[in-house]
């Protein structure tokens, strides 16, 4: 039994068929990428998982638990994290704030105690900072702690979007695209830094990208979609000569 | 039975009145994305310039209407040059803050210049007709009838007309428009001129309707106008008459079965129920967040 | 380290010691009458409408709604706190047992609010401020069809038992809890709503507790206000709580500044303040008046304190955290 069990989801939005049938098991560590042509459905298997959609039909267990059904937040706290394809900060929030906000399913006071200040809001606030401090400054983001989120460049905006996702200490983390509008040289450094997190916050990685640069030199298994189905599973070399993903991205007629 | 349909006739009537109001609302919504608190004040203006043109100048009918609506357009192109325009970057709830403003000078100054409510003498020809049991005033007709014809027009305006066609646009994308050689202060100028002159036709209206005016009627009006526009669904013209007619249509058939002082309690709670089935309006879309 | 503490102390002890010295003021000048009757009145209605102001901020300023139904809130406590005082509490006992009337109709206001929080679940902006002002016209309605209540004539008999003191020590009382409120976990999870409501719910917040606490605590506190206003008229009628008041309270907050319990407060005395001096021009008092406002909302859009909040309000854990941790940190590593 996986981490994250996907079973025969189905999608519509209206008319149309998101997704068709889809399957996808993983296991702790692991790190898999989900690719594709632009509305192959990428981003609908993220918004079902997280429980932003409810699916038509179909089955996701997480650590053997079902969440289809259950609210995002409650789907959060069952152990997973996401980041957006447009990033989706708190933007006139401060960076640390950011953090802060994962820490609300964290900390266990009630709102009694945060009306009158007790003791044990206090506290639990004092190691709500700590503990956001510590992930920033890892991720190097401590020195703009105070800074408002929609004052960071982009590239740094993009970071304090996985330190704010893994702030609620997940073990199965989604990135969506999370390389779009990185020139190879900052592609590279997020490179090394999926790679960091996956080891050092023991999590599971399910990515979607565009840029194979990435794909391929992370990533051990891939999935690919067209159209809201499955195509091709498997290793990145085995993908890499598929035909059947090569029409789908370039077209049926420059690959004979 | 006689009764009901009598009192659909007056529904009919104040539904009229709401949906002219009501266009006002959601076309200015539609194109800016700001509730114009004072539309419902520029209404009252629109009675209370009725109420020169006859009681002080002796106008017909016609006359009247002409200068009531020219009148509103007027000020409604002007209020939304002074105080709209400058807050178009700003967050929305500033300009919703601003109208709210605007709307409380508009009462205040006529109540200044003007502290007791005033009654319009009857400058409209009335006759009555009997049909069966129901009986039907000329008065009900031209008010039906000038209303329906008037959205009608504006329909045409808005689908068939360049300047429609600029309006719609510029409420899908009030960024890009510009870019395309459409000169949007003059198009959101028309759309505040069109809604402001259709609340003071519904001004004239009411007045022959209803003859007492004060300065403060515009303040329940428009609100009820506003729920209806929203409970059409805002920001859709077609919408806004059928939320016109859909509380007009309530208020009297409440009023009709239940003492009068019940009337707000069991509309309001009707509304509600409604918005709770059909969170956004009639003909409402929910905006589709993109996740 | 030594100076950090002074400062930390030096913050709390101003802010104490201005607690104190309002406190006594409270008491000292109705008892020897430095100020007049007529400034005392304006002073407690400075307070209540700060309490108006602050608590309906958290709704729309913090968590970024549009609710009108403020003064619905209001009458709620104001009604719920006279029949106490004047049906239910034994006579004579009344300026004992106000501050009960007061919080009961704190808790009946409250009780309101909770019901309208339930259709913020799934509604928000426009269509939200619909409901909130059908609240309000039902709670309007209702209060006129109640005939024990006195319906439309009114509700007269209340004693006058809003004194300065108690005024004084309900407004800095709101002002703490709701400031304690937005510094907590709660309270960033009400700005988060307001910032990505979808993106809040995926980092793990329980988006409808939190805006069900919202809502509560929001109306709890208009209900406070209610009570004290109708203990200090010692009239009140539905006509008093319908749209205008509530439009009142949304012009203080607004202007003030949204998202900030200053700005609040600023708003709340200036508006008051306004009205007040501006009495002899009469009638016209409140034509000017609405001028002023859409002057200066056209040239301070954000009101006047903007998003910007008082340090005195701001933990010092939210002011200083990240800088003391930093330093912290340096210190452990030692010199390098």
């Amino acid at each position: 039994m996986g981490l994250l069990e996907i079973e025969h989801i189905t999608q519509w939005f209206g008319g149309l068929l998101a997704l068709a049938d889809f399957n996808l098991s993983l296991e702790a560590r692991e790190l898999v990428a989900i690719i594709g042509p632009n509305g192959a459905g990428k981003t609908t298997v993220f918004n079902v998982v997280t429980g932003v959609y409810r699916p038509k039909g179909g089955s996701i267990a997480i650590d053997g638990r079902h969440v289809v059904g259950l609210a995002p937040n409650r789907i959060t706290s069952l152990g997973i994290a996401r980041t957006f394809q447009n990033v989706r900060l708190f933007k006139d929030l401060s960076v640390l704030d950011n953090v802060r906000i994962a820490g609300y399913g964290q900390a266990g006071y009630g709102p009694m105690a945060a009306l009158f200040q007790g003791g044990l809001c206090k506290q639990e606030e004092n190691t709500i900072v700590e503990k956001s401090m510590e992930l920033l400054s890892l991720f190097h983001l401590d020195a703009s702690a105070d800074e408002l989120a929609r004052n960071l460049p982009y590239g740094l905006q993009r970071r304090l979007e996985i330190a704010r996702a893994l702030a609620t200490r997940p073990r199965i983390l989604l990135l969506d695209e999370p390389a779009a509008g990185m020139n190879p040289g900052e592609v590279g450094q997020l490179i090394e830094l999926i790679g960091w997190v996956q080891k050092a916050f023991d999590v599971a990685i399910l990515l979607i990208e565009h840029q194979m640069q990435l794909v391929m030199n992370l990533c051990e298994r891939i999935i690919v979609l067209d159209f809201g189905k499955t195509i091709a599973e498997g290793k990145p070399d085995e993908i890499r000569s598929n035909k059947r993903v090569l029409e789908a991205y370039l077209g049926e007629d420059q690959v004979t | 039975m006689i009764y009901v349909l009598q009192q659909l006739l007056n529904a009919l009537q104040l539904g009229s009145i709401y949906a002219l109001i009501a266009l006002g609302y959601t076309m200015v919504y539609g194109i800016l994305t700001m509730i114009n608190f004072a539309h419902g004040d520029l209404f009252m203006v629109g009675s209370f310039l009725c109420f020169l043109c006859v009681a002080l100048l002796g106008l017909p009918f016609i006359p009247t209407l002409m200068l009531s609506m020219v009148g509103t357009a007027f000020l409604g192109v002007t209020i939304e040059r002074l105080a709209y325009k400058p807050l178009r970057q700003a967050p929305r709830v500033s300009a919703i803050i601003t109208a709210l403003g605007v709307g409380l000078f508009l009462e205040n100054f006529t109540l200044a210049i003007n502290p007791y409510p005033k009654h319009i003498p009857n400058f409209v020809p009335t006759t009555t007709w009997v049909i069966g049991n129901i009986s039907i005033s000329s008065l009900q007709i031209i008010i039906i009838a000038l209303s329906l014809a008037l959205m009608i027009l504006l329909d045409l305006i808005v689908r068939r007309t360049m300047v429609g066609m600029a309006m719609r646009a510029i409420s899908f994308d009030k960024t890009v428009v510009p870019l395309m050689g459409v000169p949007v202060d003059f198009v959101i100028s028309v759309t505040f001129a069109i809604g402001t002159s259709l609340g003071g036709v519904a001004g004239v209206l009411y007045a022959v309707a209803y003859p007492v005016i004060d300065p403060y009627m515009g303040i329940m009006v428009g609100w009820k106008a506003f729920i209806s526009a929203v409970v059409g669904g805002i920001g859709n013209i077609r919408g806004a008459m059928i939320g016109a007619y859909i509380l007009g249509s309530v208020e009297i058939l409440v009023v009709a079965f239940f003492p009068s002082t019940y009337r707000d309690f069991v509309a309001f709670a009707l509304l509600l129920v409604l918005l709770i089935f059909r969170p956004y309006g009639v003909l409402g879309k929910p905006m589709v967040q993109k996740v | 380290m030594i100076a950090r503490l002074v400062a930390a102390l030096n913050r709390r002890s101003v802010r104490l010691s201005l607690l104190v010295l309002g406190f006594a003021f409270s008491f000292i000048v109705p008892a020897t009458g430095i100020l007049d009757e007529y400034v005392q009145l304006v002073l407690m209605y400075i307070g209540i409408n700060i309490i108006l102001a602050v608590s309906l901020n958290l709704v729309n300023g913090y968590m970024g709604e549009f609710s009108v139904g403020h003064a619905g809130f209001m009458a709620v406590g104001a009604y719920v706190s006279s029949l106490l005082t004047v049906v239910a509490f034994p006579a004579g006992s009344g300026p004992w047992l106000f501050p009960l009337a007061v919080l009961a109709g704190g808790t009946g206001a409250a009780l309101i609010g909770l019901v309208v929080a339930f259709p913020s679940f799934k509604t928000r902006g426009d269509y939200l401020a619909i409901v909130t002002l059908a609240f309000l016209m039902i709670v309007k309605s209702g209060i006129e069809n109640i005939n024990f209540l006195g319906g439309p004539r009114g509700f007269l008999g209340m004693e006058k038992l809003t004194t300065l003191p108690w005024v004084f020590f309900w407004t800095a009382l709101s002002i703490w809890a709701i400031r304690n409120l937005v510094y907590s976990r709660f309270g960033r999870g009400i700005l988060s709503i307001r910032e990505d409501e979808i993106a809040a719910e995926l980092s793990g917040v329980d988006t409808r507790r939190v805006k069900i606490i919202a809502f509560v605590v929001s109306s709890f506190f208009a209900g406070v206000g209610g009570a004290l206003f109708a203990h200090l008229l010692q009239f009140i009628n539905p006509r008093v709580f319908d749209i205008i008041k509530s439009t009142d309270i949304l012009i203080m907050v607004y202007l003030g500044g949204v998202g900030s319990l200053g700005g609040s407060i600023l708003g709340a005395v200036i508006y008051t303040f306004l009205l007040e001096v501006l009495r002899p021009l009469g009638i016209w008092r409140m034509v000017l008046m609405p001028l002023v406002l859409v002057f200066l909302m056209i040239y301070r859009p954000k009101g006047i304190m903007g998003l910007r909040e008082f340090s005195w309000f701001v933990p010092s854990r939210d002011l200083f955290g990240a800088r003391r941790w930093r330093k912290e940190r340096e210190e452990a590593n030692g010199p390098s």
